[in-house]
């Protein structure tokens, strides 16, 4: 008895003692839960600040400012022979119309620094502009035109509202060029429109200029080479090492090599591209096929390892049927296994593929990052890609490049955007459960 | 262009090979497939791999030798004053004459000797072409010819064309082996050549970089200095930063999701945190150069710190936010993989769930999380972009985060960017660094997959 109650006691002490402690460790509990949750957050907060902050800072480079123009398209400054000859046409002094045009508009500008001053409110590019509109139409000589033509950088910048006009001489906009841009604003003579030279054009020097162009179809052919590559070479791989190799130690050792090579630094690719395609194979520089063969090692072993994934999740019942029929084992697996992999294939494909998109390092060190205006024209040809384009721009000193860049990394994200859904999709439309 | 053509040439001559080929054996058997060894359609095949698989081996052979073998015939075709010229000056020659060759202007005026020597060039490409479309469109009639007339009931069409068809796939599961050693070999031989000219124990324990070479002997640090210490102590710190800022963020969130988390919240959440790892670095790079590293110097100055314009600290933060879904997704599959088991007990004995959580599934887990964090770091070591865009240029041994640091892959970047002559121990240091950047990778590669592995059996 005496026993009994000793340990009813005992218990009641340590219940006492369980209860007391109890409080503290809900409240240990609540403070766990807590970090876990405001770790989510952070992460969650990250993305959005990225996003939010790359959009603010990139949308407006979808508009440029344009300024309007009367322009007289003097014969005697295109053509003062009325030759009619393109070569004639060609190689006249647009620029002068712009300027002559820009004096009549301000005839209050006298002094030589200031017309030069007037002078640059308006893009280099406009020159560039008259002249497509002459060779296009030779017609137009001798006429009065209004023209829009893209504002210099610094206007644009004005006018979104990124720098202010600095005390006199600080700021980049001197207190005379924000006059003018006032007057034209009243004359209604500025004024933002949709931005097509971003999406048209290539790189250039001036901000107002540049676009995107060059680069993507860069990135497509650099992608071309690195899927019409990467996706024969990845899924034979998987085929044999899954279904046909025996376990021994050349497979192991591929194997080792797969997942070693998943984790190496990209950066050493593009060493090796450097050495072996540039200096021992002698292909040319800057060229999406380089560039191609280089992403293509990087991201054979990331579709390697996807499709064996897919193929393993084949169950063994179909390759047993097709072998009972009487199929070989090659047709048992090009015939039943393969096609019922193929979507986990693809998904993981277009996974690497996006990768290999916004892969940057590598392709630096291949010479992808010169300065190229021309929009190349096959995969030998010297080319940028989207990427090292955003670094090549967010390099540059000017604040308009800033806006561009942001408006570059928009296009890029939504690239990847639809690879990723299209992979989502597919795998949801494909996906089988056995 | 031009040879896409002949891609398209052989893909043509392949497709009628196979139409033929089948047609061809039905006809000897007067359309009884029964009495066929196999199937119409593999001999087909074996027709298209004959006269497709040789043509395309030739073309892959020929396209990558052309250009060495065309510029070697044309030097040696230079008179020998220029032959003699050092190695680095030839290479100068010789884009000049291909630049010619291409029609691109060099500024200087050309001489004559290279604009003779840029036309032989043009006049080998041509007739190299033409060499090659001869070649490759007679290989590929002779092997359609050729595997026609052996096309009768009895042969084994089937067996070889399976048998092909597996060396091509055993020849494509090489190529990852091909790809490594080519990494080791490229690596290796230019560090070699590095290591001749500066001695590797100034390399590895050398406490100053400056890779600049002067080009008068008497300039002030005539030498360049070679020393990786400071680099390797910039490496580890923004690497550390980085660290620690995606250990705990991921290890908490993935413990949230895969303890706390109700079905309907980790949908939505997991995919949202891993759309952090699949933004590109550039776009991380971009974000902490112009956003991050801006705002820490505006706080810095507001509080009395001096904050560098590229602190070490603003690329790590940016690195780390990169690496949390890396830790989180894989520290997820770690934390999953621990038996429920040992879960239902640790409850069943009145553990709390945070309890459970710190003294039963994370030491189980533990192995696998110190691998995933391996894995991590030595992600956090190789990346570039971030660090390029973001931190320093300078060299400088210290450890203060809020200063300029620079790491391996921002070096290997700057002394590889650009118009490089091959020889110079500069370029030939970018080499040594990536040698170093890749063992350290590997060692840590390897033993987080050990670790892991291991971890992964002990549950299995």
């Amino acid at each position: 008895m005496n026993n009994i109650g000793g340990i009813q006691e005992n218990s009641g002490a340590r219940l006492q003692l369980i209860k007391a402690g109890l409080k503290r460790r809900y409240a240990k509990e609540k403070i766990f839960r807590t970090l876990g949750i405001t770790a989510i957050v952070i992460a969650l907060m990250m993305l959005t600040v990225l996003f939010v902050t790359i959009t603010k800072n990139g949308y407006s480079a979808f508009q440029q400012t344009f300024i309007r123009l009367k322009i007289t398209f003097d014969a005697s400054v295109i053509d003062p022979e009325h030759t009619g000859d393109t070569g004639v046409l060609s190689q006249a002094d647009y620029g002068r119309l712009v300027k002559k045009t820009l004096r009549e508009m301000f005839p209050e500008v006298k002094k030589r620094r200031e017309k030069r001053d007037l002078y640059s409110i308006v893009s280099s590019g406009a020159a560039f502009q008259l002249r497509k509109m002459v060779m296009d139409d030779p017609g137009l000589i001798g006429t009065t035109q209004t023209v829009w033509v893209p504002a210099d950088d610094d206007i644009d910048m004005l006018i979104k509202g990124y720098i202010k006009t600095g005390k006199e001489g600080t700021g980049r906009i001197k207190a005379d060029k924000a006059a003018w841009v006032n007057t034209l604003i009243e004359n209604r003579a500025i004024e933002k429109r949709f931005n097509f030279a971003f999406f048209t054009g290539g790189d250039s020097r001036e901000p107002e200029l540049a676009g995107i162009w060059g680069a993507v179809v860069g990135s497509l052919y650099t992608m071309f080479v690195t899927l019409i590559l990467s996706f024969p070479l990845g899924v034979a791989t998987a085929v044999y090492l899954e279904e046909f190799a025996p376990k021994n130690i050349w497979t192991d050792i591929i194997e080792v090599n797969i997942n070693n090579l998943a984790a190496v630094p990209s950066i050493v690719f593009g060493l090796l591209g450097l050495a072996v395609f540039l200096n021992f194979f002698g292909l040319p520089r800057s060229a999406p096929i380089v560039g191609g063969l280089v992403l293509t090692l990087m991201t054979l072993p990331t579709i390697i390892i996807a499709s064996r994934v897919s193929l393993q999740s084949v169950p063994p019942s179909i390759r047993e049927g097709a072998l009972g029929v009487g199929a070989s084992k090659m047709q048992s697996v090009m015939h039943h296994v393969l096609p019922l992999a193929l979507p986990g294939m693809l998904t993981g494909t277009i996974i690497g593929m996006a990768r290999a998109l916004g892969e940057t390092a590598p392709l630096l060190m291949i010479g992808m990052v010169a300065f190229i205006v021309d929009i190349p024209a096959g995969i030998f040809d010297k080319a940028t890609v989207l990427p090292v384009q955003i670094y090549l721009w967010a390099d540059s000193p000017e604040r308009a490049f800033a806006e561009r860049t942001s408006a570059a990394i928009i296009v890029l994200l939504a690239f990847l955007l639809i690879m990723n859904a299209l992979a989502v999709v597919l795998r949801k439309k494909f996906e089988k459960r056995w | 262009m031009k040879y896409s053509i002949l891609i398209f040439a052989i893909i043509i001559l392949s497709a009628i090979g196979f139409y033929s080929g089948r047609s061809r054996s039905s006809k000897t058997v007067n359309g009884e497939i029964r009495k066929l060894h196999s199937l119409p359609g593999y001999y087909g095949f074996y027709v298209a791999l004959w006269c497709g698989l040789p043509a395309v081996i030739i073309l892959g052979i020929w396209l990558a030798f052309q250009s060495s073998v065309v510029t070697s015939i044309v030097v040696s075709g230079l008179p020998p004053e220029i032959q003699s010229l050092p190695e680095e000056r030839m290479s100068l020659v010789i884009n000049d004459i291909i630049n010619l060759a291409h029609g691109i202007v060099v500024s200087r005026r050309p001489d004559e000797v290279l604009l003779a020597a840029a036309e032989h060039y043009n006049r080998l490409k041509a007739t190299g072409f033409l060499a090659l479309v001869a070649v490759v469109m007679s290989i590929c009639l002779a092997g359609l010819g050729f595997s026609m007339r052996y096309i009768n009931p009895a042969m084994r069409a089937r067996i070889k064309v399976e048998q092909t068809v597996q060396v091509l796939m055993i020849l494509c599961s090489t190529v990852a082996i091909f790809t490594t050693i080519g990494i080791v070999l490229s690596v290796f031989f230019e560090s070699v050549r590095f290591f001749n000219q500066i001695p590797v124990t100034d390399f590895l324990f050398g406490l100053h970089w400056s890779p600049q070479i002067a080009i008068r002997e008497d300039q002030v640090g005539a030498s360049g200095s070679f020393g990786i210490i400071p680099l390797l102590i910039g490496t580890l710190m923004i690497s550390a930063i980085a660290m620690l800022v995606a250990v705990p963020v991921g290890l908490m969130s993935a413990i949230y999701m895969s303890e706390y988390a109700a079905e309907g919240f980790r949908i939505v959440v997991k995919p949202l945190l891993e759309i952090l790892a699949g933004i590109p670095t550039v776009v991380y790079g971009f974000f902490a150069a112009l956003i991050v590293a801006p705002f820490l110097r505006d706080v810095g100055s507001k509080i009395g710190l001096d904050v560098s314009s590229e602190s070490a600290l603003a690329a790590g933060l940016v690195m780390g936010i990169m690496i949390i879904p890396f830790i989180s997704s894989l520290s997820d599959d770690v934390i999953n993989a621990v038996p429920q088991s040992l879960r239902d007990a640790s409850l069943g004995i009145g553990a709390t769930r945070s309890e459970t959580i710190v003294r039963v599934l994370l030491p189980a887990a533990l192995p696998g999380i110190v691998g995933s964090i391996l894995l991590a770091v030595s992600r956090a070591i190789g990346e570039t972009m971030i660090v390029v865009m973001a931190a320093g240029l300078t060299a400088r041994l210290t450890a203060n985060p809020l200063e300029a640091v620079t790491t391996f892959t921002v070096q290997i970047v700057t002394l590889l960017i650009g118009d490089q002559e091959f020889d110079s121990p500069k370029t030939l240091a970018a080499f040594a660094l990536g040698l170093v950047l890749f063992i350290i990778t590997l060692c840590l590669n390897i033993i987080a997959l050990y670790v892991v592995r291991r971890y992964r059996e002990e549950y299995e």
